[in-house]
């Protein structure tokens, strides 16, 4: 902890030091060349509402760069393409990224199937890539040039099933939505419970455009040696599942994954979601963060300057696209440049990073770099989230 | 057990009448044009979408369940005159595909003016559920269901008991002959597109409490609204009533009984065993005779 600490001031200082001095030389600096960085979002379509925040965010951080004098001095050249939610177009866009734009790193790919469509691509091309996108697959097995920024499904259910051990609680209910993210979850859910020691005693999934779910938790219910409910879905899907809960008078304890870790779930279900508990990033919950945390500056800046900018509520995914941003950049630092290998290299040796998804440390056995401590259990009161002691 | 039989088909119950609503507008409409519009789902997302928007910027709901209806007509009346009207003479196949440009057209103007994000709607008589022999519902299934129940007498009547409603059957069973008497056929068809519009849109204004709005929830409620004027036959009115109900309460049993993941398999076995073995439904008898 002392020295991932050390290693954060180390690079914030590092990081101030590079960006004023840059900023001093910026009139020199104007004929360097830009760092290329090439992404791939899904800003329209399905998956739009993580995806939109990832790219204004790219584009505003990206913009603040340059204008604060780049990258040692190199300016950051950004090309944004909308796949749409599409994986075939995001297999496309990568192929354009590394054939006609010739970029030096790729941060994108929304979700899990846009991702490991361009995996292929970027292995073959040798081109470093940060996914936003969540699922495990990504990164295990490690592959040589893909790391990720989100947390994975796998660890939502680890930390919720930690949460369950500490509360005495060893029966779980599983409710999973029938779509890539919720499946996977449902996957990670049955192989953590299976090592922790929790019994998994009902496994049930609902469709995402469901409007009603109550004979799936009817079943649940009457399942009478339940303890606890996990629900894994994204969208309006858990926000209909929790009013189906108090609907229905279930009193055993709700969770459900990050998922839903946006400010949009509670106005969704209303007066329902009080008390449901959840893992979410730090980003959630900055105001409520011990001043020793190592998150909290990071996390308070971002939400001011992204809330001010957009005039929306900051999204973690807003956050995982800055993570992946900052991590590349940081690495090109250290790489001297943008040599494709040494720049790999270099993002393969983060340590102590610290971004709005936790502290990111990698190495060649982990290419996401984030440990349990990054997830917060927190529960929804009185319309807020709150963090859970 | 009994319990929990109850609560499935007090669940299949609302799904059902919000199903049987979207049927009930394919009938009208097929009834009149002899088009299945498969912009039905549309209309029920509009008027979900204007009493939400409206309502949370202080609108009364009744006013804006009325604003989302009058918008939702008049959109009605432009798909008929400018895509529908106009192509009179093409296929039926032709007219689905019009319907379903349509349908895309409306959801992107949707998007425009509301975004992308689901709107929420209070229930309109609070959210404590209310308990029967130990099965629970909420009170807002209660005012689909009652609604459903209402529109369904009312449009019975109007078909009875109105000119234009007998106009409307007129037209259906033989469009030349409705002509010949001085039936304005044309403006029959626009009447059943304003008035199945209508339909859906308080449709869409009832379940919103229960399904959350956004510009996307058309479709869905459409595919099960056809599902169900199929299986009660295409133009019969009670017919898709009934259908939508049993689509309903077979999709909680399913869920319940059988397995969740098949859940919106049901709904398109009934379809398919539907057109295989009773291609007029249940009620339908040479699918078009009556409202």
């Amino acid at each position: 902890m002392r020295k991932g600490l050390l290693a954060t001031i180390a690079f914030t200082a590092a990081f101030t030091a590079t960006t004023a001095v840059s900023g001093l030389l910026s009139g020199a600096a104007q004929a360097a060349d830009p760092i290329k960085v090439g992404a791939i979002v899904s800003a329209t379509g399905p998956a739009s509402f993580l995806g939109d925040p990832e790219k204004k965010v790219l584009e505003l951080y990206a913009d603040r760069i340059n204008k604060a004098g780049g990258v040692d001095g190199r300016p950051v050249q950004l090309t944004v393409y909308d796949d749409g939610g599409a994986a075939d177009k995001a297999a496309s866009f990568t192929k354009r990224l590394i054939e006609s734009d010739g970029v030096d790193v790729i941060v994108g790919g929304t979700t899990t199937a846009a991702t490991m469509a361009a995996v292929p691509l970027v292995e073959r091309a040798g081109v470093p890539f940060i996914s936003l996108a969540g699922a495990v697959v990504i990164v295990e097995p490690v592959k040589k040039w893909v790391f990720k920024t989100p947390h994975t499904d796998r660890m939502a259910a680890e930390k919720v099933m930690e949460d369950m051990k500490k509360r005495g609680l060893t029966k779980l209910a599983l409710l999973s939505e029938d779509s890539g993210f919720g499946k996977s979850g449902r996957e990670q859910t049955v192989a953590v419970a299976k090592e922790r020691g929790i019994e998994l005693v009902a496994d049930e999934t609902y469709g995402a455009k469901d409007t009603d779910v109550t004979a799936q938790l009817t079943k649940i219910k009457s399942n009478a040696s339940a303890q606890a409910v996990l629900v894994f879905g994204l969208g309006q899907g858990p926000a209909v599942v929790t009013k189906n809960y108090r609907q229905l008078g279930i009193a055993l304890p709700l969770y459900q994954s990050h998922g839903v870790a946006s400010k949009e779930y509670i106005r969704l279900a209303g007066g329902a979601a009080e008390g449901v508990r959840l893992p979410a990033a730090g980003l959630v919950v900055a105001a409520q963060l011990a001043d020793s945390d190592p998150q909290k500056k990071v996390v308070t800046e971002f939400t001011k300057v992204y809330e001010d900018s957009f005039n929306t509520e900051v999204s973690t995914f807003a956050g995982h696209a800055y993570d992946g941003l900052m991590i590349a950049l940081d690495a090109v630092k250290r790489a001297g440049g943008t040599d494709k290998a040494k720049l790999r290299d270099a993002i393969e040796q983060t340590k102590g990073y610290v971004g709005t998804g936790g502290t990111v440390t990698m190495s060649a056995k982990d290419h996401m770099g984030l440990t349990l401590d990054a997830f917060h259990m927190v529960e929804v009161k009185q319309g807020d989230w709150a963090l859970v002691k | 057990m009994f319990a929990e039989l109850l609560q499935y088909l007090l669940s299949g119950l609302t799904i059902g009448a919000i199903y049987a609503l979207a049927g009930l507008g394919f009938s009208i409409i097929y009834n009149a044009s002899h088009v299945i519009n498969f912009a039905q789902g549309e209309f029920i997302m509009i008027g979900g979408m204007a009493s939400a928007t409206l309502t949370a910027s202080g609108v009364p709901l009744p006013l804006a369940i009325l604003i989302g209806c009058g918008g939702a007509m008049l959109v009605g009346v432009l798909v008929a005159k400018f895509a529908v009207e106009r192509a009179r003479n093409a296929s039926t196949v032709t007219l689905i595909i019009i319907t379903i440009g349509a349908s895309i057209f409306l959801r992107g103007v949707a998007e425009l003016v509301w975004g992308k994000d689901f709107k929420r709607l209070d229930a309109f008589s609070g959210e404590t559920p209310i308990q029967v022999l130990g099965a629970s519902m909420q009170p807002q299934s209660l005012w689909v269901v009652g609604t459903a129940g209402v529109l369904i007498v009312a449009i019975g009547l109007f078909f009875a008991r109105t000119l234009t409603g007998k106009a409307i059957l007129a037209t259906s069973h033989n469009r030349l002959a409705a002509q010949l008497v001085g039936i304005d056929v044309k403006r029959v068809v626009l009447a059943s597109f304003a008035l199945s519009a209508a339909l859906g849109a308080v449709g869409g204004a009832v379940v919103a409490p229960i399904t959350f709005s956004y510009t996307e929830m058309g479709i869905m409620l459409g595919l099960k609204g056809f599902t169900a004027a199929v299986l009660g036959g295409l133009g019969h009115g009670p017919g898709a009533v009934a259908g939508g109900l049993i689509v309903g309460i077979a999709e909680a049993l399913g869920a319940g009984y059988i397995s969740s993941a098949y859940k919106d398999a049901v709904a398109f076995v009934i379809i398919l065993a539907v057109l295989l073995f009773m291609p007029n439904g249940l009620f339908g008898k040479r699918g078009t005779e009556r409202v």
